[in-house]
C-alpha cells in the first residue's frame, strides 16, 4: 500500500533529475519491531537483564499457576452438605472446599440477622449500591441531590432499616419537654433544632430578630413531622434488630462506608484546622492527628471496647458497634487530614494569593480554588486511605464484632465443616472478596485521576 | 515505680466497678426483659453461632437455662461475643452478666479480680493425640517423643512439667497458631500433638485421616471451666450455681426434656423437690418455685446437653470421662436440693 504523492513537484524541482517526483513506496515495519514479536521485544527481552527477569517470572508463573487451577478449580468440591465431602478420600485430599462456601454464603454475608429480615439487609444493599451509581455515574441526573441522598437520605435510611429503629426519633425528642419524659435529651435537640432554623436564616441574610422567630418555627414544625413520622414508623412496624447480631459483609460494607463518608469532611476540616493561623484551632489539630496516628487501630479499638465501659456509669452502655464505628471514623479522619494536608501543600502560593487577591473570603477560596486542585492531586492518596480503611475493618473480630473475616473465621471451625481443606478456602474466598472491592475503588480512582488530568497533558 | 502506679490506678478503678455492680443483678436483668451472656467468638462445641447465626453450644445451653429459669423463656438472651482479652473486663462493667466462656477457674483469677467462679460446667484438662500405628496406649510410652504445640501458652510449660516430673524424654516443636500447629501433626512433622482435651477432638476432625489417629485417656492438667459472675451479688450466684446443680439432679433422677411432665406426677421425693411440687426452693433464689422445671422443660439436663453439643450426638464424640456423674465415676455432683 504506497500513499502516493500525486500532485506535481513543485516548479524548480522539476530540473533536478536527483529528486524523486514521487514519494517512496512505504514499507512495513520490520518484523522485529512490529506485532507480536515487536512487543515481545521491547517489553519482555530488550535487555538480557530483562530477558533474565521474563524467564524467572515465567518459571515462578509455571511453578505456581497449576497448583492454584488445580486446588481452587479442578480438584475443588462444589457440591456436599458437610465435612464428608471434604474428607480424604483414599489419603488423598482435595481441593477448595466450594461446598462450604456454598452452605454458609448465607452466613458470610448477613452473619446473625434474622433470617426472616434479611430482606431488609438486601435493600440496604441496594440502596447503597444506588447511591454509588447515582455519585459516580457521570451523566446521572441532579448529581446534586444524589450527594443529598448518599450524606444524609441513605444513612439515616440503613440505620432505620437494619435496626428496626426510628432514624428520625431525634425530631421529637423536644416533645419529651411536654411530657416531662427526658427533660435534658428534650431541651438538648430543642436548642439544636432552633438553631438550625435560625443559621439557615441567617445565611440567607435575614435579621437577628426575625431569625430568632424562624428558628422558633423550625422547632415546631420539626417537632412536629418528627412525632408524625413516629406514628407512621410504628405503623410500618420493622421488627429491631439489635447489633449484635448484625455480621458478615453487610456490616463490614457498614463500617468501611461510615468511614469512608464521615473520614473525608473530618480530613479535611482538620486539615485545614493544621493550617490555620488560629492557634487554638490548629493546636488541638495538630494534637488530635498526631495522638492518633501516634497509635495503632487496634488499641483505638480496644480503648472504645474495653476501657470506655469502665469510665460510664453503671446504667449507660453505649452500642458496641457504635463505638467501633466512632473509633475507626476518628483514627480515619486522621490519616485523611494529613493526606488532604499534602494536598494544600502542593499548591503554589500564587493560587492562594490569586484568590486573595479577587477579594474572596476564606471559606470562598478553599471551596472554589484550593480544595478542588489540591483533592484533585492527592485522589491516589485519598483512595490508598479508603482500601486501608476498607481492609482495616477486619480488625473488629479482635473485639467480638462478627465482619465478614471473622463471619468466616467462625464458620471455618464449625465441627459440621472440620475438613483438611476448608480453612484454605475459607481464607481463599475472603481474599477473593477483599479483592474485589479493593481493586473496584482502586479502578474507579484511576479512571477519576485521567479524567481530571487531561489539562495537565498537553 | 510507674508501673506499680498504674497497677494501683487500674486495681482501684476496677475496685470501684466491682463495688457498683453490686447491685442487684437479677432485678435488672428482669427489668431489661433479656439476660446478658458474655461467649466465646466461636468455639466449636461450647459456643458457636451455626449456619443461620443461632448460637450453640455446652456453655450457649447453660446460658439458655439460665434465662429460662428467669423468664420460663430459653430465648431471652444476648451473646455477647468476646475475646479472651475483653471478657474480664465487659463482666466487671456490667456489659455482661453472667460470663459462660471457657474460662478456667483460677484462684488468682477468683480473689484478684472482683469475680467469683460458679461450679464447673465442664472439666478440661491437656491431653494427648497420637497415630493409632504408634501402637501407645497411655501418655507414659512417649519417651522420646516430639510433640506439636502452640507456643506461648500454659500448654506448653504443662507439657514440660509433666515430661520432667516423669522422668521422660521429648523435643517440643512450637507453632505460632493452632492451625499450624494441626498442619504440622497431620504433616507427621511429630508424633504427638497436645492442647485441651476438648480441642484435640475438634482438632482431630480436621486432620487427613481422623480415624488413625486416637486421644490418649491421660490429662495432664487441670482446666476447670464454668460460668462466672461478679462478687458481691450473692443472690445472683446462687441462681447460677443452681442451675448447674439443678441439670445435674434432674440427670441424675433421670428427668428429661421428653418426661419432665410426666415427672410432676412423680411420687420421689427429690424429684418433687426439683420441680416445685413440693417446697419453696425457687423462692428462695429469687425466682418462681418451677425454676427447675422450666430449665428442663426448655433445656434439658445436664446429661442431655452435654451430649447434643460435644457428646455422642456432636460430631465431636467427646466421651463422658471426668464429666460423667459422681455416681457413674465422674466428678460432677450436686449438692442436695432439700
Amino acid at each position: 500500500m504506497s500513499t502516493e504523492m500525486s500532485s506535481a513537484p513543485p516548479s524548480g524541482t522539476a530540473s533536478r533529475a536527483y529528486v524523486r517526483a514521487a514519494a517512496a513506496q512505504v514499507l512495513p515495519p520490520p518484523v522485529a519491531t512490529s506485532g507480536l514479536i515487536g512487543w515481545l521485544r521491547t517489553n519482555l527481552f530488550s535487555s538480557p537483564g530483562n530477558t533474565l527477569l521474563t524467564l524467572l517470572a515465567l518459571l515462578i508463573a509455571f511453578w505456581i499457576i497449576p497448583g492454584f487451577v488445580r486446588f481452587l478449580i479442578t480438584d475443588a468440591v462444589w457440591s456436599g452438605a458437610d465435612r464428608e465431602a471434604c474428607v480424604a478420600k483414599g489419603g488423598v485430599l482435595p481441593g477448595a472446599c466450594w461446598a462450604f462456601v456454598k452452605d454458609r454464603l448465607a452466613y458470610f454475608i448477613y452473619g446473625a440477622y434474622p433470617v426472616e429480615s434479611r430482606w431488609r439487609a438486601d435493600l440496604f444493599f441496594l440502596l447503597g449500591a444506588l447511591g454509588i451509581g447515582w455519585l459516580l455515574w457521570l451523566n446521572a441526573p441532579r448529581r446534586d441531590l444524589g450527594l443529598v441522598y448518599f450524606l444524609v437520605v441513605l444513612p439515616l435510611a440503613v440505620y432505620g432499616l437494619l435496626s428496626g429503629r426510628n432514624p428520625l426519633a431525634f425530631l421529637a425528642y423536644p416533645y419529651d419537654l411536654v411530657t416531662g419524659r427526658s427533660v435534658i435529651l428534650g431541651l438538648v435537640f430543642a436548642a439544636l433544632l432552633f438553631l438550625a432554623g435560625f443559621l439557615v436564616a441567617r445565611s440567607e441574610g435575614v435579621r437577628a430578630g426575625r431569625a430568632a422567630l424562624f428558628g422558633l418555627a423550625a422547632l415546631v414544625i420539626l417537632t412536629a413531622a418528627g412525632l408524625a413520622f413516629e406514628r407512621l414508623w410504628g405503623a410500618i412496624g420493622l421488627a429491631p434488630v439489635d447489633t449484635a447480631r448484625w455480621g458478615g459483609l453487610m456490616v463490614t460494607l457498614v463500617v468501611a462506608g461510615v468511614g469512608i463518608v464521615a473520614s473525608l469532611p473530618l480530613g479535611i476540616l482538620l486539615a485545614l484546622g493544621r493550617r490555620s493561623k488560629l492557634p487554638v484551632i490548629k493546636f488541638f489539630s495538630v494534637l488530635f492527628i498526631e495522638f492518633v496516628r501516634g497509635v495503632p487501630l487496634i488499641t483505638v479499638l480496644f480503648m472504645a471496647n474495653t476501657m470506655l465501659p469502665l469510665f460510664l456509669p453503671d446504667d449507660i452502655t453505649v452500642d458496641k458497634l457504635l463505638r467501633a464505628l466512632v473509633g475507626i471514623a476518628l483514627f480515619a479522619s486522621a490519616y485523611m487530614a494529613e493526606v488532604v494536608r499534602a494536598g494544600l501543600q502542593a499548591l503554589p502560593k500564587g493560587q492562594y494569593e490569586g484568590a486573595m487577591a479577587v477579594g474572596l473570603g476564606y471559606w470562598q477560596m478553599m471551596r472554589l480554588i484550593i480544595l478542588p486542585q489540591a483533592l484533585k492531586v492527592t485522589i491516589p492518596n485519598i483512595v490508598n486511605t479508603y482500601i486501608g480503611l476498607f481492609k482495616d475493618t477486619s480488625l473488629l473480630l479482635i473485639v467480638g464484632i462478627f465482619d465478614f473475616l471473622k463471619a468466616i473465621e467462625t464458620a471455618r471451625i464449625d465441627p459440621q465443616w472440620a475438613a483438611p481443606t476448608v480453612s484454605a478456602t475459607g481464607y481463599a474466598f475472603a481474599a477473593i472478596v477483599y479483592f474485589i472491592f479493593c481493586y473496584g475503588m482502586a479502578s474507579y480512582a484511576r479512571a477519576t485521576e485521567r479524567r481530571l488530568s487531561k489539562a495537565d497533558k498537553r | 515505680m510507674k508501673k506499680l502506679m498504674m497497677s494501683v490506678a487500674l486495681g482501684a478503678a476496677l475496685g470501684m466497678v466491682a463495688g457498683a455492680a453490686s447491685a442487684q443483678t437479677l432485678n435488672q436483668v428482669k427489668t431489661r426483659g433479656v439476660l446478658q451472656c458474655g461467649s466465646n467468638t466461636g468455639l466449636a462445641g461450647f459456643g458457636q453461632p451455626d449456619a443461620q447465626g443461632n448460637w450453640t453450644g455446652l456453655d450457649v445451653d447453660f446460658c439458655r437455662a439460665v434465662a429460662a429459669a428467669i423468664f420460663n423463656d430459653a430465648a431471652k438472651v444476648k451473646f455477647v461475643p468476646l475475646s479472651a482479652k475483653d471478657r474480664f473486663t465487659a463482666l466487671q462493667s456490667g456489659e455482661v452478666d453472667v460470663l459462660v466462656r471457657n474460662t478456667t477457674w483460677t484462684m488468682s483469677r477468683d480473689t484478684s479480680l472482683g469475680l467469683e467462679f460458679g461450679p464447673v460446667n465442664y472439666y478440661d484438662g491437656q491431653g494427648f493425640m497420637v497415630r493409632k500405628k504408634l501402637k501407645i496406649a497411655s501418655a507414659m510410652e512417649l519417651s522420646g517423643a516430639s510433640v506439636c504445640t502452640q507456643q506461648g501458652t500454659t500448654t506448653e510449660l504443662n507439657l514440660a512439667d509433666f515430661f520432667r516430673a516423669n522422668k521422660l524424654k521429648y523435643e517440643v516443636v512450637t507453632f505460632a497458631t493452632s492451625d499450624e500447629t494441626t498442619k504440622a501433626y497431620d504433616a507427621g512433622r511429630c508424633d504427638a500433638f497436645t492442647t485441651d482435651a476438648s480441642g484435640l477432638y475438634s482438632e482431630r476432625l480436621r486432620l487427613t485421616n481422623p480415624d488413625d489417629h486416637m486421644v490418649l485417656p491421660e490429662i495432664i492438667s487441670k482446666e476447670p471451666l464454668g460460668p462466672a459472675w461478679r462478687h458481691g451479688d450473692n443472690q445472683w450466684g446462687d441462681i447460677i450455681k443452681w442451675t448447674h446443680y439443678a441439670m445435674l439432679t434432674a440427670e441424675e433422677l433421670g428427668v428429661t426434656k421428653a418426661n419432665v411432665d410426666e415427672q410432676l406426677k412423680s411420687t420421689n421425693p427429690d424429684v418433687k423437690r426439683l420441680l416445685g411440687t413440693e417446697g419453696k426452693f425457687g423462692e428462695a433464689i429469687g425466682l418462681t418455685n418451677d425454676w427447675a422445671y422450666r430449665i428442663i422443660k426448655h433445656v434439658g439436663n445436664y446429661g442431655e446437653v452435654f451430649e447434643k453439643n460435644v457428646g455422642q450426638g456432636s460430631r465431636l464424640k467427646i466421651a463422658r470421662g471426668v464429666n460423667a456423674l459422681w455416681n457413674k465415676g465422674g466428678l460432677q455432683y450436686a449438692p442436695p436440693i432439700r
